[in-house]
């Protein structure tokens, strides 16, 4: 009779630019080999089958929820997770905006939605199109990064706080800081103070999307 | 040593000013550790095995084969599990008896605990568990819920099953009109972000879990009076907790791991998975409420019933005290209001973000605007002349009763003046357009909490509370109130929570954890200002002042004590596709002292967005052959989603409590009451369809639209 199959792989992984080598069971997703593993516990399990985005890391720069992929099949892929994020002891403008806007309330989904929206501000300066693009074809260029297109686009990570508002404001405001770097040296302020929201201007936009 | 007393200059005014959260760096950067997420070494990892039957008795397990599996460290069951006691009463009650795990053969319902597997490695615990043969002795069960029930009886709950005032039939014979609807409410699941989980171990004789809960003294305290141990060598913390909603108190999972990690003498987690959630959680019960208003034509109630029936299980009783809300809103001749409960073989329900209000102010809510289309008043107006002078039922005073301003600012930005009240003439390309209005209430309370409050000698205060931050923003609200009650800026302040070593205070819930871990904080500042004032200079271990508001809370006159507010909302209403869109909400809140803005608003907007979750998604299915839920996951269970939630505006009032110290009436709840309501009142002016049923589903509206076509013709 030949010997049992080993169920356990020495692996390396790649993880914000460090090199990590470790035993892992074959079934030890990558979500649980940076939480358990790598005691890299920013990226959270909500519910452990790809329905929540809580676990979103970035594979090679692209979204992916981690609790749906094993570990042995992330070798060899550059993993950026929320600990990788910010340059130092400097947020990054989407971390920034979150905290200034206040998106997010228990925090739990919140490592998901930053690195979600990582994911969504390059996704659009590549320009893809999302389910609510109006007008998909080449030709028609870049969408811009509306409210309905983030919360389109965003619609992967559940928040049950119930922050959606202020994470598509902050969503919004890092994407046009991006935006803004890269074209114009124009800088925005962090509403810190900001008690009140929704300027008749904001309801007719909001309007006119709803209906679009 | 340093002579440092608090500062050359006093400052006060931070409550009322918008403050980013004292722990959001740690948030956004993945730095903040939530319950599951601490290390230890000789970490054993515990699974649940829950029941695949919805009522009968274990017959047998069969662990040995389980036992021999690669890393399996035990398997505790009903056979050899500690024996615990669930016959006392805790700070809130006694024990909902599913928390206490593995003491008998019968299961209650399906989703029910019956063995633990602990293992070396999470993977080989779930294996195991999944391996784990039990046999059962299945019986029939009954998990069908309806308004027809004849076994249903008026149960109490927090507060009396039945209150009836008047003569019902003659009122209402003697209406100019009636409004008779039953409105129904599906069975809602809190679905916090981080599921439930909980670390136990023994450390030098005393017993600590690490846990993701509403109150750490809870929590200790039901640990201790289960596990028969003296309270203060338990302790148990909870620094981060991932959203709670009312689900998180004592359950299954801390019980299993204490009860493992006393067998095994090692560090034990137990972390639930997403689909034990939903039976082993609690959740909110389906309601079938039947609303019957009779008025003069001039809109003012003569005639008033508010009947509700929810469930319960067989081993425990809670009552969704959804009839309590007319309670306190409306007045009328004849008021008869009742909760009525059904036992089931389902599990327990429980608190679950405005309990009782959130559904009970849907049927209310609905109803009175079906009034105000009968009688042809404006909704606001309607409730306007309906405002009542007292407590319609307890005879006393409002503390304050801010409803009516709430209603006129928020009309004013909403834009109500401009409104045709006519339904179904809006329309835009395939979008029928209508706006609705509601009102909200929730309970303002304070519980007995204790406070410490410690003068660092570098210049430093440290207060000290068993409070919990489950995303209310309380770390940052406490840390303004005390800054304020010091008289210093509040970065001089460092607020330290979620540990039941801070002595005894309420729970997050109810809408009552920061008003009453506010006022407990207060009183220690103030004291410790006194003694401050004394200029005796700090020595090197601080100067401490302990606080407890038993006394002060106890003195409260007996008011009627409530949050008041007014929901706005328009949708879009497609009737060919059955779609139902929130385009815009607005809720303006009559709801105390706002402590922080920033914080407060995400509050408020967050309950709002519930409004729109529970007005046209959420709802757990229970499958009537099995006893168990479709789709028990974040998939089956939609809760609202970015691209279900449009921008939310909301705002507030003047309206401090005049009892309160800092004047604060509790925010928690309060932003998803009547919001369902404003919805589905929405969907009426757009459609002119009445949706009794939530949520407003697709295949609800499609038939219902259609109708509305026609009636629109005629």
């Amino acid at each position: 009779m030949a010997p049992a199959p080993s169920t356990y792989s020495v692996i390396t992984l790649n993880v914000n630019g460090e090199k990590y080598t470790l035993p892992v069971d074959h079934r030890t997703t990558l979500l649980d080999a940076l939480r358990e593993h790598l005691d890299l516990t920013g990226s959270k399990k909500g519910c452990d089958q790809g329905q929540c985005g809580a676990c979103t890391v970035l594979l090679d720069g692209r979204r992916a929820v981690s609790c749906l992929q094993l570990a042995v099949a992330a070798e060899g892929r550059a993993i950026t997770t929320i600990e990788g994020v910010a340059d130092g002891e400097r947020l990054h403008p989407v971390q920034q905006a979150f905290l200034d806007l206040d998106g997010y309330q228990c925090g739990y989904c919140t490592p998901g939605q930053i690195c979600s929206a990582l994911g969504v501000i390059e996704e659009h300066a590549a320009g893809w199109p999302s389910a609510v693009t109006a007008d998909v074809r080449p030709e028609a260029g870049t969408p811009s990064l509306s409210a309905e297109e983030i919360r389109e686009r965003m619609s992967g990570n559940l928040c049950r706080c119930g922050a959606y508002v202020s994470i598509v404001q902050a969503v919004a405001q890092a994407a046009e800081a991006h935006t803004a770097q890269s074209h114009t040296p124009e800088t925005h302020t962090p509403e810190t103070h900001t008690t009140r929201t929704g300027t008749a201007e904001d309801r007719s936009a909001e309007a006119k999307e709803a209906t679009a | 040593m340093t002579t440092t007393t608090t500062g050359t200059s006093t400052v006060n005014g931070s409550v009322g000013t918008a403050h980013t959260r004292v722990e959001g760096r740690d948030k956004v950067t993945g730095a903040a550790r939530y319950a599951a997420e601490i290390p230890f070494d000789e970490l054993a990892h515990g699974w649940l095995v829950v029941s695949t039957i919805a009522r009968g008795r274990i017959r047998s397990l069969e662990t040995a084969p389980v036992l021999e599996m690669t890393g399996v460290l035990t398997v505790l069951h009903h056979h050899n599990a500690p024996r615990v006691d669930s016959d006392y009463v805790g700070m809130l009650g006694t024990p909902d008896p599913t928390a206490a795990v593995f003491q008998h053969d019968r299961v209650p319902h399906m989703g029910w605990p019956v063995a633990l597997v602990v293992a070396e490695t999470p993977e080989q615990a779930r294996e195991a568990a999944e391996a784990l043969v039990v046999r059962y002795e299945e019986e029939p069960h009954d998990v069908a819920f309806s308004g027809e029930r004849p076994d249903a009886y008026a149960a109490e709950g927090h507060m009396p099953a039945v209150t009836e005032k008047g003569d019902l039939d003659s009122e209402l014979a003697a209406s100019a009109v009636v409004v008779d609807a039953e409105y129904t409410t599906p069975e809602e699941h809190h679905s916090p972000m981080e599921p439930h989980a909980a670390t136990a171990r023994w450390d030098g004789g005393r017993l600590e879990v690490l846990d993701s809960n509403q109150g750490t003294t809870w929590v200790q305290g039901e640990l201790a009076k289960m596990f028969s141990l003296d309270p203060d060598s338990v302790r148990v913390r909870s620094e981060h907790v991932g959203g709670g909603f009312g689900s998180k108190g004592l359950r299954a999972h801390q019980v299993a791991a204490v009860m493992a990690a006393t067998a095994l003498q090692r560090p034990v987690r137990v972390v639930l998975t997403r689909r034990q959630m939903f039976s082993l959680t609690g959740y909110r019960s389906p309601t079938t409420q039947r609303i019957r208003l009779g008025a003069d034509a001039d809109g003012r109630l003569r005639a008033l019933e508010h009947r509700s029936l929810s469930l319960t299980s067989t081993v425990h009783e809670f009552v969704e005290p959804s009839a309590g809300v007319a309670r306190v809103m409306y007045d009328a001749d004849a008021h008869h209001t009742a909760n009525r409960l059904v036992r089931l073989d389902v599990p327990t329900p429980t608190w679950m973000r405005a309990p009782g209000e959130a559904p009970g102010s849907f049927a209310l809510e609905a109803a009175l605007d079906e009034l105000a289309e009968k009688c042809g008043i404006d909704p606001i107006e309607l409730r306007a002349r309906n405002k009542p002078e007292r407590g319609p039922v307890s005879g006393l005073p409002f503390s304050t009763h801010n409803l009516l301003a709430c209603f006129q600012e928020g009309a004013r930005r909403f834009g109500w003046a401009d409104r045709d009240p006519r339904p179904g003439l809006r329309r835009n390309g395939r979008w029928l357009l209508g706006t609705g209005t509601a009102a909200a209430s929730f309970g303002a309370g304070a519980m007995p909490s204790t406070a410490v409050v410690t003068a660092e000698a570098d210049g430093t205060f440290t207060v000290r509370i068993a409070a919990a931050d489950i995303g209310t923003g309380a770390r940052t609200a406490l840390t303004l109130v005390a800054a304020d009650a010091l008289e210093v800026t509040p970065d001089r302040v460092h607020v330290r929570i979620g540990d039941s070593d801070f002595g005894p205070a309420m729970i997050a819930g109810g809408s009552m954890g920061t008003r009453s871990w506010a006022w407990a904080v207060t009183a220690a500042a103030a004291e410790l200002r006194e003694r401050l004032t004394l200029g005796t200079g700090i020595p090197p271990e601080g100067i401490t002042v302990r606080s407890d508001t038993s006394a002060a809370i106890g003195a409260l006159a007996q008011k009627e004590r409530h949050s008041f507010g007014a929901q706005f909302a328009e949708v879009a209403v497609d009737v060919t596709t059955g779609e139902v869109r929130v385009r815009r909400m607005l809720g303006i809140f009559a709801a105390g002292r706002i402590v922080n803005p920033l914080t407060a608003r995400s509050q408020f907007v967050g309950g709002m967005t519930w409004g729109i979750s529970m007005a046209l998604h959420e709802e757990a299915v229970r499958d009537q052959a099995s006893g168990g839920h479709y789709g028990a996951d974040l998939a089956g269970y939609h809760v609202a989603a970015h691209a279900d939630v449009p921008h939310i505006e909301a705002d507030w009032v003047d309206d401090p409590d005049p009892d309160d110290p800092v004047g604060i009436k509790g925010i928690g709840e309060v932003g998803i009451v009547g919001a369902a309501a404003a919805i589905a009142n929405a969907v009426w002016h757009a459609t002119g369809v009445r949706h009794r049923h939530l949520p407003i589903r697709p295949d609800r509206v499609l038939p219902a639209g259609a109708a509305a076509e026609g009636e629109r013709d005629a």
